[in-house]
């Protein structure tokens, strides 16, 4: 393409833009003296914005493509060579853990509380990751799992009054269960049907939380979840916080050790091969609905885990906290990050988290400018922003 | 060694097998040759549960695997390399071969296993670590071949191995085909459209059309035959 070639387009977008806006960045009807102000200015800015706008995207969209060309294959993400490199993944570590230890005593509860939530994302983003990462299993309906954790330590704790650290594991095997009987009828679907379907059962579970009062208490939620105790101990409102902190930070590790285990395991290049090849794994003796099955059953053990925590963090839970909004931002937390990378994942829940936080100075521009750093980062970095490399056999004499 | 019987299969109302029966005892090499459409793949999936049968009995060495789950049949010791190779494009040689050996758990055999691979083609020894979607055409049939051979079939069903491949590539096939049989008693089902090689490495063959079966003989037989030269070797 020619430097004219893009100007003329160029040209003919910020047209285009200029028609599109016309009515409302020109037109201004004022209503008390009936009369119409004519803004051509705003016309004019909206022309060279969009211009410049567009030359911009093109140049970046081209260099892309360049850098994609020379290189495609060899192309590897640099934060992960700074990862595999032993020379700076301990100090790196260290000063993550460092940073992680000292994050609650140096920074308000406010933020902490905030972490927390980002934590248990991360948390949620890595169980997800299996399912889609691994799998390749599109499941829109993640959040469900997430609400049958929440709801089992709320209500085994109403009517059997079950501590928090019982209820994380039983809330984990719940969830594990249904994602077993959801998996089971469903898992013989494929791609966009399985995420249809999925994406309904997600919605069946907040509907049923919603309607059945006697059970789950209806729209009005269950209040009074205890937070987790210290050994028996009451623990003050900051201690707890703490706590819990530690707590999330703890189960995240847990998470990651076993993701990089099943990662290399058997049962994950099972996954892996799933993705690519249906046949071939049927070939080499691989029980297609099984590998799935199992693949789907620990994505929902993970959100089971992490509704437990979110219940008992937040001591409040009803249906509106499991909408199919936050499936959505899981889902992102994934794609954006890398779908596969466990790095990845933990900058995407970060980034998607706290970036709506700290963005509230935007007021009504937030969320405009979220989706615009969903958009861009999808053009530009499609793979997410720590692509997966996979570790890969080197042969050794 | 593999017995069918009567064995019907549908792809929604397609009738794709019409009543085929077939006979494979152990150490043959036995052809399936027919044109494009006739079954032969159909066949292959057939027997290894992929396409349910309808009707009739497969057994192999004595025990009914019609009804029974694709990774079963596998684990029994018969392996399908399908139509199009199907080799994993982003894993590397290596990790294709031990996802060959997913169901096996003796690292000693599965070393032995790939040595011996890797003398029986050299040329994927050189790319063990290149990923599998860059391999050549050939490079890519030794790999699907190489990965079956890893689960340690006792019966192997090779479905058009010669797809796709020039000549020399497909000869250099072939010539393994017969190798791996005469090394390690092997039985070797093969579907080919390519009759003349097929039927010149094959103990025994069958003749397709339309989902039924036509015509049974011996390699050498099949290759004198009339109707088998006019209709499959283009002479
Ligand atoms: N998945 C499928 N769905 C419907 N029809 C199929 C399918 N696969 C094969 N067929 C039909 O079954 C018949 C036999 O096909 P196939 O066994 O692939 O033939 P061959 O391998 O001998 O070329 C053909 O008529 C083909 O169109
Ligand atoms: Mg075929």
């Amino acid at each position: 393409m020619t430097a004219k070639n893009e100007l003329t387009k160029s040209l003919m977008a910020s047209i285009w833009f200029m028609f599109l806006t016309f009515p409302i960045m020109v037109i201004r009807v004022n209503t008390v003296t009936d009369t119409i102000e004519w803004r051509w200015q705003n016309m004019f800015a909206v022309g060279f914005g969009a211009f410049f706008l567009s030359m911009l995207w093109r140049y970046l969209i081209r260099k892309k493509e360049m850098s994609g060309k020379k290189d495609s294959q060899s192309r590897k993400s640099p934060i992960y060579q700074v990862i595999r490199d032993q020379k700076f993944a301990l100090p790196g570590l260290a000063a993550i853990a460092v940073f992680t230890i000292l994050f609650p005593h140096i920074f308000s509860m406010y933020q902490t509380n905030i972490m927390i939530s980002a934590l248990i994302y991360v948390m949620l983003g890595l169980g997800l990751n299996i399912v889609i990462g691994l799998a390749g299993l599109l499941d829109l309906g993640y959040v469900a799992f997430f609400a049958v954790g929440a709801y089992s330590y709320a209500l085994l704790n109403l009517h059997y009054g079950i501590t928090f650290w019982i209820a994380l594991p039983l809330g984990g095997l719940l969830g594990a269960v249904a994602g077993i009987i959801l998996g089971y009828p469903v898992l013989r679907l494929r791609g966009d049907y399985l995420a249809i379907v999925t994406l309904g059962f997600g919605e069946i579970i907040r509907l049923v939380m919603e309607n059945w009062n006697e059970f789950s208490f209806g729209p009005s939620g269950i209040a009074n979840i205890p937070k987790p105790g210290f050994f028996g101990m009451e623990l003050s409102l900051h201690a707890t916080t703490i706590y819990i902190f530690y707590t999330i930070v703890a189960l995240v590790i847990f998470t990651i050790f076993v993701i990089n285990r099943l990662e290399n395991s058997r049962i994950g290049r099972a996954w892996i091969a799933l993705k690519d090849d249906e046949i071939a794994c049927q070939a080499m003796g691989i029980d297609k609905a099984r590998t799935k099955l199992r693949a789907f059953a620990l994505g929902a053990t993970w959100a089971g885990m992490g509704g437990v925590v979110f219940a008992a963090k937040t001591t409040f839970i009803n249906p509106a906290s499991f909408t199919i909004w936050e499936s959505v931002i899981i889902l992102c937390t994934v794609v954006l990050g890398g779908m596969g990378s466990i790095p990845g994942v933990i900058c995407g829940a970060m980034l998607l988290i706290l970036l709506p936080e700290y963005l509230r100075d935007f007021g009504e521009f937030r969320m405009i400018t979220f989706g615009s750093v969903l958009v861009l980062m999808m053009v530009f970095r499609p793979g997410g922003m720590i692509e997966n490399v996979r570790k890969t056999y080197q042969f050794k004499k | 060694m593999l017995k069918i019987r009567n064995i019907d299969a549908f792809y929604g109302n397609i009738h794709a097998l019409k009543n085929i029966s077939m006979d494979i005892e152990k150490g043959e090499i036995i052809s399936l040759i027919g044109a494009n459409g006739a079954g032969k793949s159909t066949t292959l999936m057939t027997i290894c549960g992929v396409v349910p049968a309808r009707g009739g009995e497969i057994t192999f060495e004595g025990t009914a695997i019609n009804n029974m789950a694709t990774d079963k049949i596998v684990a029994l010791g018969i392996n399908q390399v399908p139509e199009g190779r199907h080799i994993f494009p982003y894993l590397t040689v290596m990790e294709n071969l031990d996802m060959g050996a997913f169901l096996r758990s003796d690292a000693r055999g599965i070393k032995q296993d790939m040595d011996y691979i890797f003398t029986l083609f050299p040329r994927l020894a050189e790319r063990r670590n290149q990923a599998g979607g860059t391999l050549s055409g050939g490079e890519q049939q030794m790999l699907a071949i190489s990965r079956a051979i890893m689960t340690r079939p006792r019966l192997l069903l090779l479905d058009e191995p010669s797809l796709g491949l020039a000549p020399i590539v497909t000869r250099q096939i072939f010539e393994i085909i017969k190798k791996i049989n005469q090394e390690n008693k092997t039985t070797i089902f093969l579907v080919e459209q390519n009759a003349n090689l097929a039927l010149h490495i094959s103990d025994r063959g069958y003749v397709m059309e339309t989902g039924s079966i036509t015509m049974t003989d011996t390699g050498r037989n099949l290759l004198a035959n009339e109707d088998v030269k006019k209709a499959y070797l283009g002479i």
